[in-house]
C-alpha cells in the first residue's frame, strides 16, 4: 500500500510558507460549508446525517490509521469504540440506575478513553503477533467474544437490553443533544481527530509506522522494535474511536449489543475502503456515502417497488464495485481522475486535496 | 516476526578465552533448517575497522551467516560477541542499536515512503525518541544528518522522491546510505554491487574505500573485481563450512579456490 500523499517536509527556506497558506482553496471552501451548514440545512441533516457521517468517520478513521499506515486491518476498532460508549453508559448516569454509577462526567469521560485505551492495547498486543489475514480473524474474534459478553453479562453491560437515557452533560448551559450544538461538538471532534493524524503520519512515530507497514524486516535492521510501534498504534488509534463512540451513545442516548455488533464492525471496514484508506479524508467519505445511502436508499426503492430493508444490497453492490474499480476506494478514484487531466492539460492542477 | 517462538537456546563453546578486543567473534555458529544445515560450526573473528570479504558458490551460506550475525536467524548452536559483547540471542534491533547495520541482497527499503524518509528512519531507529509525536523541525539534527547521507551517496535530486519510483542502481545507492546512519562500527555488505553498471560499480568502490577507517565491514560479493579491492583479508566458505582464509592475492592465487568457484562458473 504505497502512500500517494507525501507532503514535501523538507521545503527549502526561500518557498516556506505559513502553514495556513499552504492550505488549499477547496479546504477553504469545505471548512466554509462545513462551519456555516447550520444557516441553512435542517436539524435532521445535522444531526442524523451530518452527526453519523462525523461519528463513523472517526471509526473509521481510527481503522484507517492502522491499515493504512501500519498495514494492520483491524476489525476491532467499532469495539474499541463500544467499550468506550459502554464506558460512558456504566460509568455515568442512564435510565438504568441498578447498574450506572453516575459519576460526574470529568471523571467518566477520561476513565472512558482510558479503559477504552487498555483494550485497544492489550487486543492489539494479541493481534500485532499475527500477519494479514490472520490479524483480521483475530480482531474479529475479540469483536465478536466482546458482542457475546455484553449481550450475556447483566451485571455490567446489562445484557440483551444495554444502557437507554445515556445523555451528553449540560455543560455551559447548552444540551449538546440540540442539532445545531451536537453538529458542532461532532465537527469540531472529528476536524481535531482528522489533524492528528495528519500531523502524526509526518512525526516519527507516523513515519516508523508507515516504515513498519512497507517493510517491518528492514525496521528492526534500522533499530526499530517493530511490536512497540505496532501495539502503540493501536493505543494511539484508540482515541479516535473513542471519541466517536462516545459521541455515538450520545447521538442515541443508548448503548445495546447491537450497537457493536460483527454487522457495525464491519460496516467501519466498508466505510474505510469505500472511501480510501490512504489519505485520513477517505474514511470520512465513506461515511457520507454510507449514511447518505441507508437514509435515502429506503425512498428510492420503494420507488421501484422493492423492500425498504433491501439498502444493504445497494451498500454491497456499491462496494463490490469499488473493490473492484478502484481498491484505493473513491479517493483514488479522484486521484487518478485528476492525473489523467493534468497530463492532458499540464496548466491544470494545483494543490493537493 | 522473524524470531521463533521458543528459539533453542544456543550452545556457549569455550567462551572464557574469546578476545574482546575483536569487533565480530563468532565461535562455532550453526543454523539448521530441519535436518539441513546451512552453515555448521562457522568459527571468525574480525578485528575493528577490518574490512573482510566473504565468498563462495550459491549456497555457501553467507546470507545464513549475515542473518544469524544480524539475529534475523538465532543459531541452532554457536555463539556471536560483537565488541565483547554476547549478542547471541539479542533482537536485531538491539544489535543494530550497537552499531551493527547490513544491506540486502535485494534491496529492502521502504516503498511508499520518499527518499529523504527512508534514510531520516533510519537516522531515527539508531536514536532517542523513535516514538514521539512531534514532527521535527527544519533544522533538526537528524534531518540534516539524513541529507548529509542523502547527499554521500549522490541522491539529493531524488530526495523527495517515492522509493518504488527510483531505478534499481538507485535504490542500490540508497540501502549504502540506510547502512551509514547513525554511527555504524560494523556493517554487513550483501552483494552491494549485484546489478550495478560499471559506472555504478565505480562509485560504489570510491564509497567503500572512503568510508572511514574506524568503520570495518564484511562484504558477499561475486565480482571479485569489486570484492577484492576493497578488502584486506578473505574468508572463503564451500557447502556451509569455512574453507580457506587468507589474503586478497593469496586466495585469488589458490588452485583450490580457483578449481572451486573462480572456475565454477562465475565470472
Amino acid at each position: 500500500m504505497a502512500m500517494t500523499d507525501h507532503a514535501p517536509r523538507f521545503v527549502n527556506r526561500a518557498d516556506q510558507k505559513l502553514w495556513f497558506e499552504r492550505i488549499p482553496a477547496p479546504w477553504w471552501a469545505l471548512a466554509v460549508v462545513l462551519l456555516f451548514l447550520p444557516v441553512v440545512a435542517n436539524t435532521f441533516w445535522l444531526f442524523q446525517i451530518m452527526g453519523w457521517t462525523f461519528i463513523l468517520g472517526m471509526i473509521g478513521l481510527s481503522l484507517m490509521f492502522l491499515a493504512g499506515y501500519g498495514g494492520m486491518v483491524s476489525l476491532l476498532q467499532m469495539t474499541v469504540a463500544g467499550v468506550a460508549g459502554y464506558m460512558v453508559a456504566i460509568l455515568g448516569t442512564s435510565g438504568t440506575v441498578t447498574v450506572s454509577l453516575g459519576l460526574a462526567w470529568w471523571i467518566v469521560l477520561p476513565a472512558a478513553f482510558l479503559v477504552a485505551a487498555f483494550f485497544a492495547t492489550v487486543s492489539g498486543a494479541l493481534a500485532v503477533r499475527t500477519e494479514g489475514i490472520y490479524t483480521i480473524m483475530i480482531t474479529l474474534a475479540i469483536a465478536a467474544a466482546f458482542f457475546y459478553f455484553t449481550r450475556q453479562n447483566y451485571t455490567i453491560f446489562n445484557g440483551y437490553s444495554g444502557f437507554n437515557l445515556v445523555l451528553p452533560p449540560q455543560l455551559f448551559g447548552v444540551n449538546w443533544r440540540d442539532p445545531v450544538p451536537f453538529y458542532y461538538l461532532s465537527l469540531v471532534l472529528a476536524a481535531l481527530s482528522y489533524g492528528a493524524v495528519v500531523y502524526v503520519s509526518r512525526s516519527p512515530f507516523g513515519l516508523a509506522l508507515q516504515g513498519v507497514r512497507d517493510n517491518p524486516r528492514r525496521m528492526a535492521a534500522l533499530g526499530f522494535n517493530v511490536t512497540a510501534h505496532r501495539v502503540a498504534a493501536y493505543a494511539l488509534a484508540s482515541i479516535f474511536a473513542s471519541a466517536g463512540g462516545i459521541l455515538l451513545v450520545w447521538q442515541n442516548a443508548q448503548i445495546a449489543p447491537g450497537t457493536i455488533g460483527i454487522p457495525a464492525a464491519i460496516d467501519v471496514l466498508v466505510v474505510a475502503v469505500v472511501g480510501g484508506m490512504r489519505r485520513p479524508l477517505g474514511p470520512f467519505i465513506g461515511a457520507f456515502i454510507y449514511v447518505i445511502l441507508q437514509v435515502f436508499s429506503p425512498d428510492i426503492l420503494g420507488f421501484f417497488g422493492f423492500s425498504a430493508e433491501r439498502f444493504k444490497l445497494i451498500i454491497g453492490l456499491g462496494f463490490l464495485a469499488i473493490v473492484l474499480f478502484s481498491p484505493d476506494g473513491v479517493l483514488g478514484l479522484w486521484d487518478r481522475w485528476r492525473a489523467r487531466r493534468r497530463q492532458q492539460d499540464p496548466q491544470a492542477g494545483g494543490g493537493a486535496a | 516476526m522473524n524470531a521463533p517462538v521458543n528459539p533453542p537456546r544456543p550452545v556457549a563453546l569455550g567462551s572464557s578465552h574469546v578476545s574482546a578486543g575483536n569487533a565480530l567473534e563468532l565461535r562455532g555458529i550453526t543454523k539448521m533448517f530441519g535436518a539441513l544445515a546451512a552453515i555448521s560450526d562457522v568459527t571468525l573473528s574480525v578485528r575493528p575497522g577490518e574490512r573482510r570479504a566473504v565468498l563462495g558458490s550459491n549456497g555457501a551460506g553467507k546470507t545464513t551467516l549475515f542473518n544469524c550475525i544480524t539475529g534475523d536467524f538465532l543459531p541452532t548452536a554457536g555463539l556471536i560477541r560483537f565488541f565483547g559483547e554476547d549478542v547471541t540471542v539479542f533482537p536485531p534491533h538491539e544489535r543494530i542499536r550497537r552499531g551493527l547495520r547490513r544491506t540486502y541482497q535485494i534491496s529492502s527499503l521502504f516503498a511508499g515512503l520518499s527518499v529523504i524518509d527512508n534514510v531520516y528512519l533510519a537516522c531515527r531507529g539508531v536514536s532517542r525518541n523513535r516514538f514521539s509525536l512531534i514532527r521535527p523541525r527544519r533544522d533538526d539534527a537528524l534531518v540534516h544528518a539524513a541529507e548529509m547521507l542523502v547527499e554521500a551517496v549522490h541522491l539529493s535530486a531524488e530526495k523527495d522522491r517515492l522509493v518504488g519510483e527510483l531505478a534499481y542502481g538507485q535504490q542500490r545507492q540508497l540501502e549504502i546510505a540506510l547502512a551509514l546512519s547513525g554511527a555504524p562500527r560494523f556493517i554487513l555488505f550483501d552483494e552491494p554491487a549485484a546489478g550495478l553498471s560499471p559506472t555504478e560499480r565505480r562509485d560504489l568502490v570510491s564509497i567503500l574505500t572512503t568510508l572511514p577507517a574506524h568503520i570495518g565491514y564484511i562484504i558477499i560479493e561475486h565480482d571479485m573485481d569489486v570484492a577484492l579491492r576493497v578488502v584486506e583479508s578473505v574468508t572463503m566458505m564451500h557447502n556451509g563450512r569455512i574453507f580457506k582464509e587468507g589474503g586478497p592475492e593469496e586466495i585469488e592465487n589458490d588452485p583450490e579456490v580457483q578449481e572451486l568457484y573462480l572456475g565454477g562458473g562465475h565470472e
